[in-house]
């Protein structure tokens, strides 16, 4: 039985489904190096043709906020209803702009 | 199901809550999943609530890696090109299952090598489905028609569980599964529709042989069932064992039909008021005999897994050596 510290690093995997798609995040895999990372997410993650595209990323080198600190966090884009443009009332005839 | 973890185990036993800031949290959860929201894997959530997820995932994750051997056992084996190519597809599927699931489960906080281990070890179970031998060529378009479809009709309700990494497992995975039941269906019609007297005799008896065992895998009757409650709270079951296996029957019957086998119960008959089909008694002794590690082939799967996993250790060990000199490699460039 291996011991933790043995256990091939986790890694997620980004996937871009066709060209002008942006990369989107579908799961993580563990693997020993970059390139076999990479291998293996297209093996596990595009084997119906699901890419076009694929990132890895060492999971211990993403930064994330604290989801605790969730409100806290996105609450001060709450109040500002103006940074929408349904917020101007404007006349009819230029109510398409 | 490949997610009997619920009843084939004791229930995870709920701590009281300590204090004043864990009852807030306990309450703000409760009131997530009442309002249909889902739980990301850094979320705080009630340790039960973690430990249950950890059990059914992992188990269902164990599933999909032990169901790859009954299938493997026919790669070598199957009789066309075509069907080869099909079945190792099928299994290269199955793997990826269980690889999305093993993730999926490690955001619970567990590592790989726990559940590995916790599988090899006898403390962490599989599907009971997966305990059973593929005699013929039959068993595996059979597995694919029933076994699969058994096993659709329980994932696609897990779609939707409270547990976010899970359901989106599951989306890839419900996505992918259809293929399996379908590719199934098709090879027994196959057989059945352009075959040999010895073929369809062959396929009926992949039908009856693998039968009983389908309508096991949804797991004990609802009546004991005892922490399917529990399990219904926290939105990670959504729909009881009775009525999925119900659901299951009603399915198959016609389908059986369009094949031409016949399922093997004499009390199967259409139950005008109901609108279901009535089936006859399963034998439950049998599925806790195969559950507590005593079917056909228990030892069997378990041994395989095991000597795969302690034969690809050098692998393991020589793709870490050779990771940690090209690092080496490139941090003296």
């Amino acid at each position: 039985m291996n011991t933790p510290n043995t256990e091939w690093p986790l890694w997620e995997v980004f996937v871009r489904s066709r060209a002008g798609l942006d990369h989107k995040h579908c799961g993580s895999l563990h693997a020993a190096d970059p390139q076999m990372a990479i291998q293996m997410a297209r093996d596990v993650y595009t084997r119906r043709q699901e890419g076009a595209s694929v990132w890895v990323v060492r999971s211990d080198q993403i930064v994330a906020n604290d989801p605790g600190d969730k409100d806290m966090y996105f609450d001060p884009a709450e109040d500002k209803v103006y940074r929408h443009p349904t917020f101007f009332k404007l006349p009819s005839e230029v109510d398409q702009m | 199901m490949y997610t009997q973890s619920m009843d084939t185990e004791g229930p995870e036993k709920a701590r009281p809550v300590s204090t004043l800031e864990e009852a807030e949290l306990q309450q703000r959860f409760d009131a997530r999943i009442d309002g249909g929201d889902f739980i990301e894997a850094k979320d705080w959530m009630p340790e039960n609530y973690r430990k249950t997820l950890l059990r059914q995932i992992s188990q269902h994750a164990h599933s999909e890696i032990v169901g790859m051997l009954p299938e493997g056992n026919w790669i070598g084996r199957a009789p066309t090109l075509k069907r080869k190519a099909i079945l190792l597809a099928k299994v290269q599927d199955e793997g990826g299952h269980g690889l999305y699931l093993y993730a999926a489960a490690e955001t619970l906080g567990t590592s790989r090598d726990q559940m590995v281990d916790a599988l090899h070890s006898g403390r962490a179970k599989y599907s009971s489905i997966f305990n059973y031998p593929t005699l013929s060529w039959a068993d595996i378009g059979t597995i694919g028609w029933l076994v699969d479809g058994a096993a659709i009709m329980n994932q696609v309700p897990i779609c939707r569980c409270s547990y976010a990494p899970y359901a989106r497992a599951m989306i890839r995975i419900c996505r992918e599964e259809s293929f399996h039941q379908r590719q199934g269906f098709d090879s027994l019609l196959v057989m059945m529709r352009d075959g040999t007297d010895a073929q369809r005799a062959m396929v009926q008896d992949a039908v009856n042989r693998w039968w009983w065992p389908c309508l096991m895998m949804f797991g004990p009757p609802d009546d004991q069932s005892p922490n399917s409650a529990q399990g219904m709270r926290w939105g990670i079951k959504r729909v009881s064992n009775d009525t999925l296996r119900q659901k299951f029957v009603d399915a198959t019957v016609d389908q059986a039909k369009v094949l031409g086998v016949t399922l093997p119960d004499p009390d199967l008959r259409w139950n005008e008021a109901t609108q279901h089909w009535d089936f006859g008694a399963i034998d439950w002794d049998e599925f806790w005999q195969v559950v507590k590690g005593d079917g056909p082939l228990n030892r069997e799967r378990l041994a395989a897994r095991v000597q795969a996993w302690d034969d690809g250790a050098w692998v393991r060990e020589a793709a870490l050596a050779h990771a940690a000199k090209q690092q080496v490699k490139k941090e003296a460039a």
